[in-house]
């Protein structure tokens, strides 16, 4: 067989794996489709969290954050930020919020500041947050289908489309959650075996985590020196030192990842599938766990192809490959865009390096990291076509997960919430079927006709979720002072100043042409780049809310008695 | 389950207070102190092939997050149950 016919092979049984899942898991009540009916076992439902959160972003294109852009060190606030966030949501936000035992995030806001208002703001902040998260899954399903299938964009567009649809529409939560269990299996096993290969060719230890601090094969230098030692010889910085631009822009990065992973609505919605608070504390711990282990080995994968790469362009100091013999994997990744070569000297060799006038690699995409990772090892077709199944699970399940916050927001808290309280349970149940079917065809639709905005979705959906619906959700639990005027000021102004730094930086959405105030430059407050702005947004948040407070009236006694019901498991 | 004097309410909320408060200033060491500010001093000490901050970066600090979280679930239920949350 050939490496097409595997791919199809694997991809196709996990598809069909995907789809009995769906069958076998319809939901039957509104109880079902929103939190699959609150019996999920705890370490199970980490499970899925795991899939649940690692999106197309954190299995293609990670580790070739950190191991190109980032240059190592730097992207080490990827790292610590998105397993962090657990440590905060695991403690301050999950077991208080399955304990008040409700459908959706927005309907704990507005609960709890006793204001409709509230909760169509932060429905607002959830619907804007999840629909940018979104665009980029759909974008990872097209584009892992063009790159391994040889398909065109968009039928792999509409085939991940079809597959989402059939298990989020059916068995809403509860048909996401055990096909989301499938796909973490699928992916965490696509991410671990190449990288496993890896470590043993160059370290002899098979565990990756152990192989990045290990002596290379045959020789007693660690493989992190040699590294840095490659990279400072062709110009480049230091690997493991590098910074982020400073100090204080790394702390304020991973202080926003972390905030805003405890504040996005469809990682905290799966907390409201275990039976009891304590048992959303313990999923969050095994949540982290099954996240850990690709989070943990990212870094290896990361430094290890990056050492690979810059070895096969130049196996020895100063004398680099002759182009016309370059690998086979070259020249498939060249015809895809992601790698360009130009013999700028003419020596009929490829000179890769930092100073961009010498450069000969004149485009070389993150995603080439993890995505030809197998082919630069030389590992056989099936880890090939095991990696293009794993990018796709992690970009479907992630998908499913938003786009049910996505319709649950519509369905409960607009619809039998806000504007129609007397639809009856049947009418909700197909209500948020109708919502989840638009939600899917609005998602595909923005994948197809990607707008300016999509290249920043981490920037803006960790910047929304961290400066407007963390801060509101914290002191609703830990403050019974915190009234509804403070907290619609807060996640308003919140919101305000990251969306003005960001926008101001990138443009309106992210259209390069809708950048205002263009004569302020490129001046960053104290050095933080728009990306690691959402605390900042949240300090905001934190601060108006408090102030806002102290001159309103008290929140009804109802209000302080609910606060401190839900304190208690 | 006999529900708690206010007093007693406010006591359990107290001790579940301070164990978060402990255990964050740990989540704020070994990510911010020792993965970010102090990453220079510590990455004069070597552990194998890694320099200790940027081991502590890029692996150190996830591990002791694990470890964190399952502390405090097992502190919770204890703590549950004396004062008889438990029961289910």
């Amino acid at each position: 067989m050939d490496l097409a016919q595997i791919t199809y092979l694997v991809v196709g049984c996990s598809f069909a794996l995907y789809i009995v899942i769906a069958i076998w898991a319809r939901a039957d009540s509104t109880q079902e489709f929103y939190v699959a009916g609150g019996g999920i076992n705890p370490v199970a439902n980490g499970m899925a969290t795991a899939a649940d959160w690692m999106s197309a972003a954190s299995f293609i294109s990670m580790a070739g954050l950190i191991g190109m852009s980032y240059n190592g060190y730097g992207g080490s606030v990827f790292l610590m930020g998105w397993t962090g966030g657990y440590v905060i949501l695991a403690m301050l936000v999950a077991p208080y919020l399955r304990k008040y035992g409700k459908f959706t995030v927005p309907e704990f806001i507005g609960d709890r500041y006793y204001s409709d208002a509230a909760r169509v703001v932060a429905v607002l902040c959830l619907v804007l947050c999840s629909v940018t998260y979104v665009i980029g899954q759909m974008k990872g399903i097209g584009v892992a289908f063009s790159r391994f299938l040889e398909t065109d964009y968009e039928t792999g567009l509409y085939t991940g489309m079809v597959i989402v649809f059939f298990y989020a529409v059916l068995g809403g939560m509860k048909g996401i959650t055990y096909t989301q269990i499938a796909q973490y299996v699928v992916l965490i096993t696509a991410y671990t075996v190449p990288a496993i290969f890896i470590s043993l060719q160059l370290t002899g230890n098979p565990i990756p985590q152990l192989g990045l601090g290990s002596t290379l094969q045959g020789g007693d230098t660690y493989l992190l020196d040699k590294l840095d030692q490659i990279l400072l010889d062709t110009g480049f910085k230091e690997y493991t030192t590098t910074l982020r631009y400073s100090t204080l822009n790394m702390v304020a990065f991973t202080a926003s990842l972390m905030i805003g992973t405890a504040g996005l609505p469809h990682v905290i919605i799966r907390f409201f599938t275990v039976p009891k608070a304590s048992d959303a504390r313990r999923s969050a711990g095994w949540a982290l766990v099954f996240i850990a282990i690709l989070y943990t080995t990212a870094p290896a994968v990361a430094a290890m192809a990056r050492l690979n790469i810059m070895q096969t362009i130049e196996p020895a100091p100063n004398a680099p490959m002759t182009i016309a013999d370059r690998p086979e994997w070259f020249k498939t990744w060249e015809q895809t865009g992601l790698l360009a070569i130009e013999d700028k000297n003419g020596d009929g060799k490829l000179q890769y390096r930092a100073n961009p006038t010498e450069n000969e690699l004149v485009t070389l995409d993150n995603d080439i990291l993890v995505l030809a990772n197998p082919e630069i090892a030389r590992l056989p077709n099936w880890v090939i076509a095991l990696v293009a199944a794993g990018g796709l699970a992690a970009a479907l399940s992630t998908a499913a997960g938003l786009l049910l916050a996505i319709s649950s927001a519509i369905s409960h808290d607009l619809l039998k919430r806000t504007f129609m309280p007397s639809i009856s349970e049947r009418g909700e149940l197909n209500a948020s079927r109708g919502a989840m079917a638009l939600a899917v065809f609005g998602a595909g639709y923005l994948g197809l006709n990607p707008p300016g905005f999509a290249a920043g979705t981490v920037a803006l959906a960790f910047g929304l979720a961290a400066s407007s619906i963390f801060p509101a959700l914290v002191m609703g639990i830990f403050s019974t002072r915190i009234t509804r005027e403070g907290a619609i000021a807060g996640m308003l102004c919140g919101l305000g100043v990251t969306l003005f730094y960001v926008f101001q930086h990138k443009g309106i959405m992210f259209v390069s042409d809708w950048r205002y105030l263009t004569d302020w430059g490129e001046r960053w407050f104290f050095g933080i780049e728009p990306n690691a702005f959402g605390c900042v947004g949240a300090l905001v948040n934190f601060s108006v809310a408090y102030l806002v407070s102290r001159i309103t009236q008290a929140p009804p006694d109802p209000i302080q008695r609910l606060v401190e019901e839900i304190r208690l498991p | 389950m006999t529900p708690l004097t206010p007093a007693q309410r406010a006591a359990y909320w107290q001790r579940n207070r301070n164990l978060m408060m402990k255990l964050m200033v740990i989540w704020f060491l070994v990510s911010f102190i020792f993965g970010i500010l102090l990453v220079d001093q510590l990455n004069l000490i070597r552990w194998g092939g890694y320099k200790l901050g940027f081991w502590f970066a890029q692996q150190g600090s996830i591990y002791v997050f694990i470890a964190l979280i399952f502390y405090y679930v097992r502190a919770m239920r204890k703590l549950d149950k004396e004062f008889g949350l438990d029961a289910e």
